[in-house]
């Protein structure tokens, strides 16, 4: 599931007091450049792990966060608010009994954690008795004591407060110059430093950084009542504030003329067209509903890869552990056995959790395991989920994937979405050359509206800009666009990829999932994708 | 020790305001005990505990805020996350729509407390998951479910002397119960702030029943249908709109509640006379802390009186701004209904579809509110006053306001909880005609 926070943010706190506890304590912002000494949380890490030991545990592992979060929220030319966040405590989770028992706590003291490793103990006999199957975990290697960080140029922690507010207010007034109505701009800025040690022998430092710069800009024409919304082109990146130096290396100007964004984003420039396109929404022709060969450019294509191809692919879904919240899926184990045809020969999806640049990199996972790029669909054939340890055994695989993550210290760690992208064409094709062949289509920039079935097999997708295509020409920018889908016959539908110089990542910031639920960040690329024969439908209505 | 006394919440806010030279200064302190339970494969999964309690203090000099929390209460923390706060609002840019701290209110205390719920243990727990889980494995079935439960408080002060303190729990069980071969699958949920009233060995009945009933699905033509949406069906697409219900999006001409021309839809009939919403702190089952986020006091308010919009949400900021008297952020939602069950509903209808829940709800067009989303867990086709057999899933493309402008009837209201906010519902059965579903979803 996608989740919808972006506007949960987007107006949250604007002069309230209440801040949102998923996200910690509020600090100053000179505090963001410091972090806790690796002895202490070692220190710490032992005192839990030796108290679980005590106490029966047959393993345990220990994690040790503190995650930083800035925000920066704006509209027109006004800063709404600033928040600096840090929440900092221990998770501990173990293994009694043959069950999983987990407690965590913000006291940072060797007895608050021993206490709570204790808790997480008693938490595990107590379910013990109710379980058919002791838990099994896949082997790891002890890592000893190691450290990584993402590799940042710019620590957007550390950059000032004022050239923050200063990009944001320029980005601004740029698209109300530009005729836009209202815009909302925003900085989300992430840093997770999280320690890991388990009784399997590894401490593991880590540095992580994330970077999101969204914007909403809004056209209204009062005479009509009509008004369109146009949503930045930026990706949320693992990168830090160079993202948006607006490098010219990383913009790609699409056939159409609209600028799009690769490893560098131009937020201003951005704003200046959506500002002129979200009024050239109001005025664009309606979709007539029909069958199209829809061209989607990577950073549209990024969510429909998440939905029904990330999604469906993650083993605690295949197998029922989500089947009370986000869902089973239709990629069921017989499939895999079978190498069902998922989609043409033409489809090539990766799992990555190494890389640079995207959401998901990190050199060890949530409970230790070294992280890896592994194939899921391969000539369009299925070839493999994502599992973590204590699933491994079930695929029928010695090891993890390495793809278990909790979003918090507080939130017990669990198989998450790795990177899951499309290879590009291995024969050279640009965007023009897909589009010059396209009889009747249409070509789609951004991402928008999404839903999809609790298996995976139904979705619907918007986009943010519809351009028809007509004998081999764009001809013109239309509105009310939404396409259904079937998983598999869309992804057999997959007629055409472009070449790795299309090739750009695109993600989701807030990806919900569990109970209770956690976000994680993921990133997924794709170069420009030609799908045929696909349903599309008008999605205008009357309230009369 | 995350849930203070009175007593004890007192003290720490009235040391921490003293210790402001800011113009103004607002501090609270929040805590809560969460523990769960999940399960699924007929197994447990994960089960925990974490507690937390945390101080955010708020100054302003003039138009300048800042806001900064911690979570130790020794006197030269306090003073220090003061003196925090007031370094941060030094910094701070000017914030053209700022809104003094709210002068002194008066509060009535609401019904949010239950000792049972609060006392629940890992025990407790643990028999929730196998009353859960025992009945399906000796029918064959397959559980994957969760509670979670907690206990918290929430106690503020401000400069200006306005002070609150309550404490609240509450507790929110669901299972889904597929059959072994995955043809079928029901659900259940049970949203309580008492879990007095909360017995998961007979909920986890009604998930079973749906799953074995919802195999051997036909398939229907998409199109427009009348429908009856169960209570849980029906909240997803009403609890999205309401979060479409600001006035000042509205008044900016970019909501469904903006006038053509300018305004907003205020005062005009915008749904069908059957169509009544009203909030309510203190509403039996569903009561709500009795303050908004900005300290103002909530009290019972029509939202939608026989289908006309009567109050719509102001800010602080934009009821100034409009010269209307601010009002607070309702906490609930209650719709009302009638007296039916959704078993009398069915009675009644000669040829319609049955939607047991709904999923993964989107917005697809905000000017409309056009939603996107799927049923599951159970849907039916009814001919002549019966269910006659179960059939698949579809995908519908509605929106709640057209949707109720078609109400046939409704029901007996229940409290729900909505798949995207916690806040408590209270909402009927309802029969609805010409609900729009646009494919067929293959998913069980």
């Amino acid at each position: 599931m996608h989740r919808r926070d972006f506007l949960a943010f987007g107006t949250m706190g604007v002069g309230g007091l209440i801040l949102p506890s998923m996200f910690g304590k509020v600090i100053a912002a000179e505090e963001l450049s410091s972090a806790i000494d690796v002895a202490v949380k070692k220190s710490l890490a032992d005192a839990a792990m030796n108290a679980a030991k005590s106490a029966g545990a047959t393993y345990c592992d220990v994690r040790v966060g503190r995650y930083l979060r800035q925000f920066v929220i704006t509209r027109e030319r006004n800063v709404e608010n600033i928040v600096n966040t840090e929440s900092t405590g221990v998770g501990i989770r173990v293994i009694a009994g043959g069950a999983w028992g987990f407690a965590a706590t913000n006291e940072m003291t060797k007895e608050a954690v021993a206490k709570a490793a204790t808790q997480a103990v008693a938490i595990a006999k107590a379910n013990a008795p109710t379980q058919s199957a002791p838990v099994q975990l896949a082997p790891v290697k002890g890592a000893g004591e190691v450290n990584w960080r993402t590799p940042i140029v710019k620590n957007s922690m550390t950059v000032p407060i004022k050239d923050k507010v200063d990009l944001l207010m320029g980005v601004n007034a740029a698209a109300m110059d530009a005729g836009a109505d209202f815009i909302r701009s925003i900085l989300f800025l992430v840093n997770e430093q999280k320690y890991f040690a388990s009784t399997d022998g590894s401490y593991i430092d880590q540095d992580v950084h994330r970077i999101w710069a969204p914007m909403e800009v809004t056209a209204v024409d009062k005479a009509t009542g009509k008004f369109r919304v146009r949503e930045g082109l930026s990706a949320p990146m693992g990168l830090g504030f160079e993202y948006l130096d607006g490098a010219a290396s990383g913009k790609t100007v699409l056939p159409n003329g609209v600028t799009v964004y690769g490893n560098s984003y131009d937020m201003k420039e951005d704003a200046i067209a959506a500002a002129k396109q979200a009024r050239a929404k109001i005025k664009a022709p309606s979709v007539k509903p029909g069958k199209y060969d829809l061209v989607l450019d990577p950073s549209h294509t990024w969510l429909t890869i998440h939905e029904s191809v990330g999604h469906p692919l993650e083993l605690d879904r295949v197998l029922g552990y989500e089947a009370n919240y986000a869902g089973t899926s239709f990629a069921t184990m017989d499939k895999l056995k079978a190498n069902f045809q998922y989609g043409s020969d033409k489809v090539n999806i990766v799992a990555d959790k190494t890389q640079p640049g995207s959401l998901g990199a990190v050199a060890f996972d949530d409970e230790g395991v070294k992280t890896k790029k592994w194939d899921l669909i391969r000539n369009g054939k299925l070839v493999g989920y994502q599992a973590i340890r204590d699933q491994a055994h079930i695929e029928g695989k010695s090891e993890s994937d390495g793809c278990c993550y909790a979003d918090s210290w507080s939130n017990v760690q669990f198989q998450r979405m790795a990177n899951v992208s499309l290879e590009p064409g291995k024969a050279k094709q640009s965007v023009a050359d897909m589009i010059s062949n396209v009889e009747d289509g249409i070509y789609i920039i951004g991402d928008g509206s999404f839903s999809i079935d609790q298996q995976r097999y139904n979705a619907q997708f918007g986009g943010q800009l519809f351009y028809e295509i007509k004998q081999g020409k764009i001809t013109q920018q239309i509105e009310d666009v939404a396409y259904q889908i079937r998983t598999p016959e869309f992804w057999n539908g997959c007629a055409g990829v472009c070449d790795a110089s299309d090739y750009r990542l695109g993600g989701s910031f807030f990806d919900g999932k569990g109970q209770p639920a956690q976000v994680s960040a993921v990133s997924h690329g794709s170069s420009t994708a030609r799908f045929n024969g696909i349903n599309v439908i008008n999605t205008a209505r009357s309230l009369g | 020790m995350s849930i203070l006394s009175e007593a004890q919440a007192k003290a720490i806010l009235t040391k921490v305001v003293g210790f402001s030279k800011a113009d103004e200064c607002t501090a609270q302190l929040t805590g809560s005990i969460r523990g769960n339970v999940r399960f699924a494969r007929n197994d447990v999964s994960t089960a925990g505990i974490t507690d937390n309690i945390e101080l955010s203090v708020q100054v302003a000099y003039g138009k300048r805020v800042g806001i900064a929390t911690i979570n130790q209460f020794d006197d030269a923390a306090l003073e220090r996350v003061v003196r925090r706060a007031e370094e941060l609002a030094k910094l701070a840019p000017e914030n053209p729509e700022f809104m003094p701290a709210v002068e002194k209110q008066t509060y009535t205390a609401t019904p949010t407390y239950s000792a049972t719920t609060a006392g629940i243990t890992a025990d407790y727990r643990a028999k929730v998951a196998i009353d859960s889980i025992a009945p399906c494995r000796a029918e064959k079935l397959i559980a994957a479910g969760y509670l979670e439960d907690q206990a918290g408080f929430v106690a503020f002060m401000n400069s200006k002397g306005n002070y609150g303190y309550q404490t609240g729990t509450s507790a929110d069980y669901t299972c889904t119960v597929r059959t072994e071969d995955g043809r079928g699958s029901g659900w259940v949920g049970h949203n309580v702030q008492d879990v007095a009233t909360f017995n998961a060995g007979e909920d986890i009945r009604v998930a079973m029943r749906k799953a074995s009933a919802s195999a051997e699905a036909k398939a229907l033509e998409p199109g427009k249908y009348t429908v009856i949406l169960e209570p849980a069906a029906a909240a997803g697409l009403i609890q999205f709109m309401f979060f479409y219900f600001d006035a000042r999006s509205a008044d900016e001409g970019r909501s469904f509640l903006s006038k053509k021309g300018g305004g907003n839809k205020l005062g005009e009939q915008v749904f069908g006379p059957q169509v009544n919403f009203f909030a309510d702190p203190a509403y039996p089952g569903a009561a709500v802390y009795p303050w908004d986020e900005e300290g103002l006091p909530r009290r019972k308010m029509p939202i939608v009186e026989n289908g006309k919009l009567v109050n719509m949400e102001y800010s602080r900021y934009w009821s100034q701004k409009q010269g209307k008297p601010a009002m607070a952020q309702p906490g609930n939602l209650i719709m009302t209904g009638g007296t039916k069950s959704t078993a009398d509903l069915v009675r009644t209808t000669e040829r319609g579809i049955l939607v047991s829940r709904t999923w993964y709800i989107r917005m697809v067009d905000p000017q409309t509110v056009l939603l996107t989303g799927l049923t599951r867990d159970g849907t039916f086709y009814i001919e002549n006053g019966q269910i006659k057999y179960p059939i698949k899933n579809f995908r519908f493309n509605e929106s709640p306001v057209i949707m109720l402008n078609n109400v046939e009837e409704l029901g007996k209201p229940v409290r729900v909880k909505g798949d995207e906010a916690d806040a408590p519902m209270v909402v009927p059965p309802m029969k609805l005609r010409d609900f729009t579903f646009t494919s067929l979803s293959d998913a069980v």
